[in-house]
This record gives C-alpha cells, structure tokens and sequence, in this order.
C-alpha cells in the first residue's frame, strides 16, 4: 500500500506528534507514505476568507501534483483534508470556477482532472488496511483505557465520504478494536473554535473548555483527536483555561495514531510521546498499558 | 438611556444586487431555500457571541441588507466548522455563505480593523504567497503585533511549554520554490496579491 | 371553392380540422389562424378553422354541425394533450353522426406553445404536426369499444380508518366487501390515540363502535393477519389472492374468553408489546388491545415456547374449553373475485433515530409522540399516566415540531398533521401532569375547522410556544440548572436569540412517511408513486382517489399525510367511485388493442414473454399467439417486437403511422 503524502504545515510544526506517530504506524504496517514534492499550503479556512478562487487554485495545486503520482492521498490535518475536499468539490460542481482554477494551475504548468481520491488517515487505518487486519497486529492491547474520541469539524463536515457526518464512528471502533474503552461523548464533533481559540480566546477558550469538561464528565483518561489544531487547542491551552474554569482537571489529548501506535508496541519517542504538554505515560502506567519501571520521560527532538 | 437611533430599514437602504452577487457564488445558490427555521443559529457553537444570528445573516443577505451584513461581527466569529451547513434541512449552503461574506467584506475594505479574524485571513494570505507555506510562529507574531502585543505576554507560559516540547520555532517553513506556487496564484483570477 | 375530391382507396375522404386557441396559451404563440389557412390546402380537408376554446360547447357543436352540413367523415383537432379533451372530442364526433374513432387529435399546447418561444417556429410545427394529423385520419377505420360486466364485490386493502369507513360506506349500499387486514385487528394508527384534535373526542369512543359493527356486518368478510399476495385482471373483474398467517388458534372456535392468556406459563409479558409502542410487554399468547376487532387471540411464534421448540406444558391448550388452539396451524390461502380494489395501507411514522441530534434511542426521556399517545391514553401501558421511564412525573416537557418533516436530508413534505397532534399532546400532558410545555415549531400550520381556535386555546392555557427549529437535544449541561436534565438548543427565533431549556421529557413529533412495503404494493396493485412514495393519485384536483389503473382506488395517508376528517372523506369519496362502478354493471375497453394476423405468425412466442399484462398465449393447436383483448392495454411492445410483423395494433396501423411520419416530414 503506498499514499501520495500530504503532511500540511502544521505536522511541521505543533503538530509534529502526528506526523512522527502516523509515520511510525504506516511504516510498522508497510504502508508507504510518499511525501508530495514541494507541496504548498492549503490555504485553509483563513485564505479561503479572503478569496474562495485563488483558495481553491492553492489547494488544486497540490491536487495536481498527487494526481502525478497516480496514488491516493493522505492527508492527516483535518483543516487541510477538509480544504482539499471542498476545493475538489467545488470544481465538479462549479464549471466556471473549474475553468478559472486551471487558467491557474496551467500559469504553473500544471492541469488538474479530478481524479485524485483524498483520504485521511482514519479511512486508511480502518478501512483500506482494515480494522480486523489491525487487530491481529496488536501487541499491547489498550485494555481499560477509557478513550473519548473527538473528531472535530472538518474531517465529516460539510459530507464525510467514510462515515456519518451526525454521528461519526470510525474512530471509535477501530480505537475500540485494538482494547481500549470507548466513553459516551456526543460532543464527539462540535467545534474546538480552529483558529479562533488563538485570535478570539475568551470564545474559543470556552468551546474547549466544554469539550474537556464533558471528557471528564465521562471519566475519559484520555481524549484521541485527528487534527492537528483541534489537538493543539484541546492541549495546549488547557492550562489557561483551567486557570478560568477552575473545576478543569489536567486531560491528555492525543493523536488517535500515538495510541494505535501504543497498541503495535511502538517506541513512545517515535511516536512522539515527549512532545505532549499533559503527558500520557501516568495514565498508561497505571492502566498497565505501559510498563511502571520507565524511567523519566525521554526528551524531545527540535 | 442612550443614544436613540432609527431602526426601521426603508427599501433605500437595502441593495438589491448585493443578495444576486452572494447567489452567484460557490455553495450559495440555495440562499432562498431558506425558511428561517433557525437550525443554523441553533447548532452554531459561536452563536451565542453573535451580533446577528445566522439565521438572520441569511435573511439579511437574501433581502440586500449589505451594510448590516458586511459590519456584522458574526461572519468574523464563524470558524467554519460547517455543523449549520450539514444540518440545514433545506441544504442551504450556511457556511459557504459566511464564506463568500468574508470574501465580500474584505474585498470591500468593511471588515472590522480590530477583529483579528480578518486581519489574521489577510496575514495568511500574504504569508503563503510569499513562502507558499505558513510558519505558526511567525504568523502568530504578526498577528499580535497587529492586534494588540500586549497579549503577546499572555502566552508566554504556553510559548514556553512549546519551545520546551520542540514544536514552536520561528525559523520559517517554506517551499523550496515558492515561485511555482507565485505563478498559480497570480494565474488565477481573482483579488490583487 | 370547388373541393377536389380526395380518397383513400375506399371512399371519398372529407376531413375537418380544427384548432384551438385555448385563450392565449396556444393563440399567444402559435399562429392559429395561419396554421388553419395552411391546413385548408391539404387534400382531403373540407373545413378548417380557429377558434378560441374548442372544448367549449360551441366548440363542440361546431364540429357536429359541421359534420352534417359538410358530410365530414374525419376528424382532426389541434388543441391541448389529449389526455385533457381527446373524449370531448370523440363524443363531438360520434354526436355528429360518424364513429368516434374517426378522430385524431394533436397536441399544439404541452407539445407547442407551452415549450417554445420562438412564434414563427412553433407555428411551422404546429403545421407539420397537423399535417401529419390529416395524413393519418384518412386511414382510421371505425372501431367499437368492447363492454364487460363488472363483479359484484370490492375489495379493501387495509383495515384503518379509510378501509373501515369505505367499507361501511359500501355495505350500507348493500355491496359485498372484502376488508383484508395485515395486523391481527383492525383499528389502524387511530386504535392508538387517546383523544382527537381538535375537539378532543374519545378516539376509542368513536373508532371501536366503527370496529364492531364491520366485525358483525354480513357484507363484509373480514380478514384480519392476512395480506393480499397477488392481484390479476381488470378493471371490473380482478382476481386477488389472500394469504393468511397463521394464529395458531381455529378462527371459528375462539370466542376471545382471553382464558388461554390469563394461563400461559408466562405470567408476565415476555416481548415487546408492539400495540403499546414497545412501552411495556405482552405475552406469546395475546390480544392487541381490549377492543380488536376480531376479538381473537394470536400466538406469537416468535415469543412462544412451544413454537420455538422448546419446552412447554401447553397450559393455554389445556385452558381453553373449546380446543380452539392449534399449534399446527399452516398459513391458508383465499382466492377472490372482485369488481374493483380501494388500496388504503397507509402511513409508518419517520424513525426518529434517522435525527441523531435529537438523542432517539440515547437519552431514556426522548420518546416519539407515538409513544407519549400510548401514555396518555388510560388504557396504555401507565393506566393513562404521563411518567417517564424511572418513574418520575415530568414538570418540564419540549415538543420539538417537524421531526423528519420540511427536512431536505430525510422528508422533504410537510406531514400536515403533527402541529394539530403536537397541540393535543401538549394539552394532554398538562392535564395530566401539570407540567410546563414547551413547543417547538418552525411555522403553526392549523388550517382546518376549529384547528386555529383550538392553537388559541393552547395559547391561552399557558403553553409556551417558541419559533425555531430545535438543533440539539442533549445532556451535556454548562450551568447548574441542567444538571441531570435534557436540555434543548434552539433560536427563539422571534426574540432573536439562541436558548437553552432544560427539561426532563422531549416528545418527538415525527412526520408520516410512505410504508417501507409501498413499492411492492404499488407494483401488485400496477399503481404510481409520486418521487416520495405516497401513491400517485390520477389527477391532484379533480380525481384525488383514482389511479392509474382503472378500478383501482386509494385513500388515506397511503395517498400522502393527512388527518382523520380528510381521511375519512376521502375513504367516503373512494367507496362511491366503487360503487359508481358496480353500480353501472358494466366497463367499456378501449378498443384500440392488438390482434395477430395468424397467417403471418409463426408461434415463436417472442410476444409472450414480452407482454407486461399477460394478455397473450399460445394456441398450441393452431401453433400461434392470441391475444385476449381484455387483458391488452395497447401498449404495443408486441406490435414492435414481432418478428413476422404479424401483429397490428388498433389506432396504431402501419399505414396510419407512416402516412402521419411522411406528411409531418413533407413540411418540414
């Protein structure tokens, strides 16, 4: 199995945990990820803001190029996947924008025929490689580890072509087949604020806060995410939220892929375990998950 | 009691065009499907901070009421999660009308200077034409020094567990050769640069 | 002007035409008078004229006149579809004296003026087309209808309120009628509700006598836990079967003494008890509710020991004094002859699941209003108490309006009935409880007699009332007055605001939509469905209760959403066009049906298998086909498919087509 990888800019950078644990996963699994060749932004909501065509130009251009290589293509950053989609449908629905985009893209000496299939990784693990295929690889299972998946706003809205946009699941089982316990959490895909949590945080700090309050209320050890801002959201700002709300409790907010990786044994710096703020080994540790006699958490690579 | 102001619209202030332009772009030609059901303000996480809600942005937008629209707060407190949009039940494109609002809003030079929400669209923009990808880091710089640097001290704890957890730099992430990029951007047609 | 005499090789051909203006619809686009001048100079024609309505009686005595004074002898109108006046025109014709099959008709309005915008254009085809029209008629022969008496009976599918009040409409006039039941009573979805909006009747005090009387009445035979599996024939003569389902109980024996349930070995229900809204359990052994009608008991294979093979000491068998229990009972089957067919299946509720926002079948307190009428009616499974499911009495209650209704992503059409039965609801579940009511609407739709007045009632008994689609139901709280509680997210849109109401029941309104089984009645019965399921009645004005199919009549919500009144009248409306039929004695065939030359057929039986009504066989002796003209419907597929060209169809000739083909291209 081999993918045209699309990594965004944020798996560069705050979300470097992703991209190191879903490397780590794909490669003990033989999935090949072949980063796209001087892929470029996606233009994400904040350009789409200013000018919907050249938005939907920028993300055709990286369409275009994983078109080249004739593979389908995965993209992990739920913002990206959501841009690239919409670029895609917007061009089989809108000829005059279709036509406009590849004036575009033949200024760079590109064409774009549709053709490319854009998968998030979640649709790869559960169902190209296939959950019951992942379950026989499974080392140590996550047993007792109380997950509340979150799959934010983009990676099923507006139309997921893999699951429920209302109610989505496929996080939950395939987490729920490598052992671990999935709680009830029906804020599974509200809205964490994307990137006005950073630019507005009194509105954005408060979405946040209701999706940890909730994975408290339900006594999750641990909430899995699949976007890189939802999880930088969720994380990084918890300490100043709970600075606000005070009945907040530390909450480990992970990448879906760092547990799976957990669960195929995987060393945890490659899965990029040290760049969390809110560790997760005490929470593993205690649930057997990892063994007690670790010494201090590994330090992380710049 | 303070200032009293008329709030009556007359026809004069509405602009007809304005509702066909909105209309006629992506997502939008179902506007006047609309039957004020109210789903939208409803599902919307950030309606609750809103100057006009969804739903009336729809009724306004549709009516031409392109002052009140473009001014609003609520285009700027959109995060696009697209929950309005998937729920609608008459497939009216929410989001994608909040989308070409923006689009409108700053073309016209109406989007509010002290919101960072645009002025974080605009950096973006400028930002990816230039290195084709977006530093965090260097983003979130320019933005407070545009909005406001004394919040920039607010985050210093959280600059600091970033830094102490490898993921903030300010070295910039760029393509190799933004220039392929340049030349798609200014290929297409569209706003200035 | 001399006419110069034109034949067809038979006799001399006096043709008159006539077109229609149709006010402006045709006259506004098509040059009628032009069309008609043109028309004057094709061979054969005699008179030709314009005028504005055709269908008018002037119109039509027009054409009568005409064909007197002129000895017409064939004639062609270009007016509107020919579904709309091609009998006005007929009879026109056979009123003047000729056959009425020596008429064509040609349609310049759907076909012409209504699609095209260019005048001159549509003019030149209006003339082509009347061109082609005149060639034609030249060759119709004169043909006769066919009559065919009309069995005496009438069967009814679907023993709700429209099947019960159709039926006692025709028994009353002495008809026999056949009520054929799926369930095991009858009494539909109106068995289940406690009162009626908006006078708020006993729905039970006027449904049961109903129930009773179709029970006792020697014109009707009843079949209840039955379905028709087959239906065959035509207008006036069909041929259904039935199957029944075994009630593992001998139908004549069984008294309903209810015995039998009062012993089975469970003392306690085992199963969901479907009457009730699975809100409680029955037995295997059971009785829908007190008053089914036919009060006799079924057996539950699913649920019962014995059938299940398992262990059981057959206590009900031994309690019944007159051994009316069989276990070995087999599904049975009826074959019936009747003159027409009313179709009244009805509706199933929207699953409120298909809504997950709205927390169906996830919070305990989500209930459909389905369920809370079984909680308010004194007979349902709380003795007529409005508790929730731990118990407690609710003092705050949310009615969410247009559960799956006016909603692109499920039902796109207004269920017309759930305003007025959310109202009832809300006034039900204050009487009970005294609970603080809350509904949620998009728009009140209370027209019908005393609907308005009774919203105002509502209002003024303190309901409350907010306009917004409700988005969420959920029970994640953000203060301290909902913890505990469900709380409901909505824009009070006329405050202009987005409002969180806790409350500890939500009642979904869901909508009314088509049975999952309705294509496959729509196929047995041969009728239409419009794009959403509901059966697709002939014409939405003016024959609301026909089909498609001659004979065969629908009513109810199987025809799309509606309350009891309408319901009932249009059931009422059904029965009479039934017995118009059986009354008239008899049905006339259109004869333009197909018949096989035998000394062309060759008996290869290409024909038969292609034939969608079966009107074709073999006559093996002869070694070709026939074709029962009874049967035939005319649709040609034989004519096309023959090999031999051995078949030809009334009004469809070889020469009638091509003569109509060449003299439509001649002009062009």
């Amino acid at each position: 199995m081999k993918y045209a990888y699309y990594p965004g800019c944020s798996l560069k950078a705050s979300g470097k945990a992703f991209e190191e644990s879903l490397l780590a996963v794909c490669s003990a699994l033989e999935i090949e990820l072949a980063e796209l060749d001087d892929w470029n932004c996606c233009g994400a909501t904040a350009y789409m803001a200013v000018d919907e065509t050249k938005g939907a130009a920028l993300a055709s251009r990286n369409l275009a190029l994983a078109e080249q290589t004739g593979l389908d293509m995965a993209v992990p950053c739920a913002g990206c996947y959501g841009v690239l989609l919409k670029a895609q449908a917007m061009q089989r629905k809108y000829p005059r924008l279709a036509d406009q985009v590849s004036v575009g893209l033949k200024a760079g000496g590109l064409t774009y025929g549709g053709r490319v299939r854009v998968k998030h990784p979640l649709e790869i693990l559960a169902m190209d490689f296939g959950t019951k295929a992942f379950r026989s690889r499974v080392k140590v299972p996550l047993k007792g580890l109380r997950v509340a998946c979150y799959y934010g706003c983009r990676l099923v809205r507006p139309e997921s072509p893999f699951d429920d946009s209302h109610d989505p699941v496929t996080m939950d089982n395939l987490l729920k087949s490598v052992g671990a316990r999935i709680v009830d959490y029906t804020l599974k895909s509200k809205c964490c604020g994307g990137s006005l949590t950073g630019t507005i945080p009194e509105v954005g700090q408060n979405l946040c806060y209701q999706l940890l309050k909730e994975a408290q209320r339900r006594e999750a050890d641990v909430v899995a995410t699949a976007c890189p801002l939802c999880q930088f959201n969720l994380e990084c700002y918890q300490k100043d939220i709970a600075r606000k709300y005070t009945d907040l409790k530390p909450i480990p907010v992970v990448y879906f892929t760092q547990l799976l990786g957990a669960s195929l044994g995987l060393d945890p710096v490659a899965l990029g375990f040290p760049r969390l703020i809110v560790p997760i080994e005490p929470i593993l540790r205690e649930r057997g998950i990892m063994a007690k006699a670790g010494t201090e958490p590994a330090k992380a690579g710049v | 009691m303070g200032s009293i102001q008329r709030e009556i619209r007359l026809e004069s202030d509405r602009d007809p065009g304005f509702a066909d332009e909105i209309r006629s772009m992506p997502g939008c030609e179902h506007l006047d499907r609309c039957i004020q059901c109210a789903t939208c303000s409803g599902v919307c996480p950030l309606s609750v901070y809103m100057d006009h809600t969804p739903r009336r942005i729809m009724e306004l937008t549709r009516d031409g009421f392109k002052d009140d629209v473009l001014r609003s707060n609520t285009i700027w407190l959109c995060a696009s999660c697209y929950e309005c949009q998937a729920e609608c039940p008459m497939e009216v494109g929410v989001t994608d009308v909040m989308v070409a609002l923006k689009n409108k809003a700053i073309a016209s030079g109406v989007a509010p200077k002290d919101v960072p929400t645009p002025v974080l669209a605009r950096e973006f923009f400028r930002m990816v034409r230039e290195t084709g990808r977006v530093s965090e880091g260097k983003l979130v710089q320019r933005l407070y020094l545009k909005t406001g640097p004394a919040k920039f001290f607010g985050m210093i704890g959280l600059g600091r567990d970033l830094m102490r957890t490898g993921r903030f730099s300010l070295r910039s992430e760029r393509m190799k050769r933004p220039e392929d990029l340049q030349r798609v951007l200014d290929g297409t047609p569209g706003v200035g640069k | 002007m001399e006419h110069e005499v034109h034949t067809n090789g038979k006799e001399e051909v006096r043709i008159g035409f006539y077109i229609c203006h149709c006010g402006s619809n045709i006259g506004g686009t098509i040059d009628v008078a032009a069309v008609a001048d043109y028309v004057r100079t094709l061979p054969g024609v005699v008179v030709s004229k314009d005028y504005k309505y055709m269908c008018s009686n002037a119109g039509q005595d027009m054409i009568v006149e005409d064909i007197e004074i002129n000895r017409l002898n064939r004639i062609v109108v270009a007016a509107c579809s020919p579904l709309l006046h091609e009998k006005t025109f007929r009879s026109a014709t056979h009123k003047g004296g000729i056959n009425p099959f020596f008429f064509h008709m040609v349609n310049i309005r759907e076909h012409g003026s209504w699609v095209h915008e260019d005048k001159a254009l549509a003019t030149e085809k209006a003339k082509a087309v009347a061109r082609g029209a005149v060639g034609r008629v030249r060759f119709h022969k004169a043909l006769e209808k066919r009559k065919e008496p009309v069995t005496q009976s009438v069967l009814i599918v679907g023993g709700g309120i429209a099947g019960i009040q159709a039926a006692q409409t025709l028994s009353n006039a002495g008809k026999k009628v056949y009520l054929v039941e799926r369930e095991p009573t009858i009494g539909g979805h109106m068995a289940l509700f406690d009162k009626t909006f908006p006078t708020l009747d006993c729905a039970a005090c006027i449904l049961t006598p109903k129930m009773t009387d179709i029970g006792s009445d020697p014109n009707i035979t009843l079949w209840s836990y039955a379905e028709v599996v087959d239906v065959k024939g035509y207008v006036g003569n069909f041929t259904a079967q039935i199957r029944h389902k075994p009630r593992y109980i001998k139908e004549d024996l069984c008294v309903g003494c209810l015995d039998c349930i009062d012993n089975c070995v469970f003392k306690q229900g085992n199963t969901d008890d479907e009457f009730n809204q699975s809100l409680s359990k029955r037995k295997p052994v059971y009785i829908p509710f007190p008053q089914a009608v036919p009060k006799l008991v079924v057996i539950d294979p699913e649920a019962c020991t014995h059938l299940n093979g398992g262990k059981c000491e057959q206590s009900c068998a031994t309690a019944c004094e007159r051994d009316a229990i069989d276990f070995n009972q087999k599904e049975s089957f009826d074959d019936i002859e009747v003159g027409t067919v009313i179709v009244t299946t009805g509706f199933k509720t929207f699953d409120a699941a298909r809504k997950p926002l709205y927390g169906y079948g996830r919070y305990d307190n989500v209930y459909t209003a389905l369920e809370v009428e079984r909680l308010v009616t004194s007979s349902g499974p709380t003795g007529g108490e409005v508790v929730l499911r731990d118990g407690r009495r609710p003092k705050t209650v949310a009615i969410v309006h247009c559960v799956g209704s006016r909603d692109h992503q499920t039902n796109r059409w207004c269920s017309r009935v759930c305003c007025m039965y959310s109202l009832k609801l809300a006034h039900l579940i204050k009487e009970h409880t005294g609970a603080e009511v809350f509904n949620f609407y998009i728009d009140m739709r209370c027209a019908g007699k005393g609907y308005e007045e009774f919203y105002e009632r509502l209002l003024e008994e303190g309901n409350r009332f907010v306009r917004g689609r409700v988005a969420e139901v959920t029970d994640v709280p953000v203060s301290a007055e909902e913890e505990g509680k469900l709380v409901v997210k909505v824009e009070d849109s006329l405050a202009g605001f987005v409002r969180r109401i806790p409350v500890d029941m939500v009642v979904l309104s869901t909508g009314l939509e088509p049975r999952q089984d309705a294509s496959n009645v729509r196929r047995m019965f041969n009728i239409s469905c419009s794009s959403e399921g509901f059966f697709l009645e002939r014409h939405p004005k003016l024959a609301p209760i026909s089909t498609t199919t001659d004979g065969v009549f629908i009513a109810g919500c199987c025809q799309g959403p509606k309350d009891i009144p309408d319901t009932v009248a249009q059931a009422g409306f059904a029965a009479g066009e039934a017995m118009a039929l059986l009354d008239k004695g008899f049905v006339e065939m259109e004869p333009m049906t197909s018949f096989v030359n035998e000394e062309l057929c060759s008996g290869c039986k290409t024909c038969i298998g292609l034939c969608p009504f079966s009107a074709i066989t073999r006559d093996d002796a002869k070694e070709v086909a026939v074709i029962n003209p009874v049967l035939c419907k005319g649709c040609g597929v034989c004519v096309a498919a023959c090999p031999s060209g051995a078949i030809t169809q009334n009004l469809f000739e070889d020469c009638e087509i091509f003569a109509e083909i060449e003299e439509v291209l001649a002009h062009a």
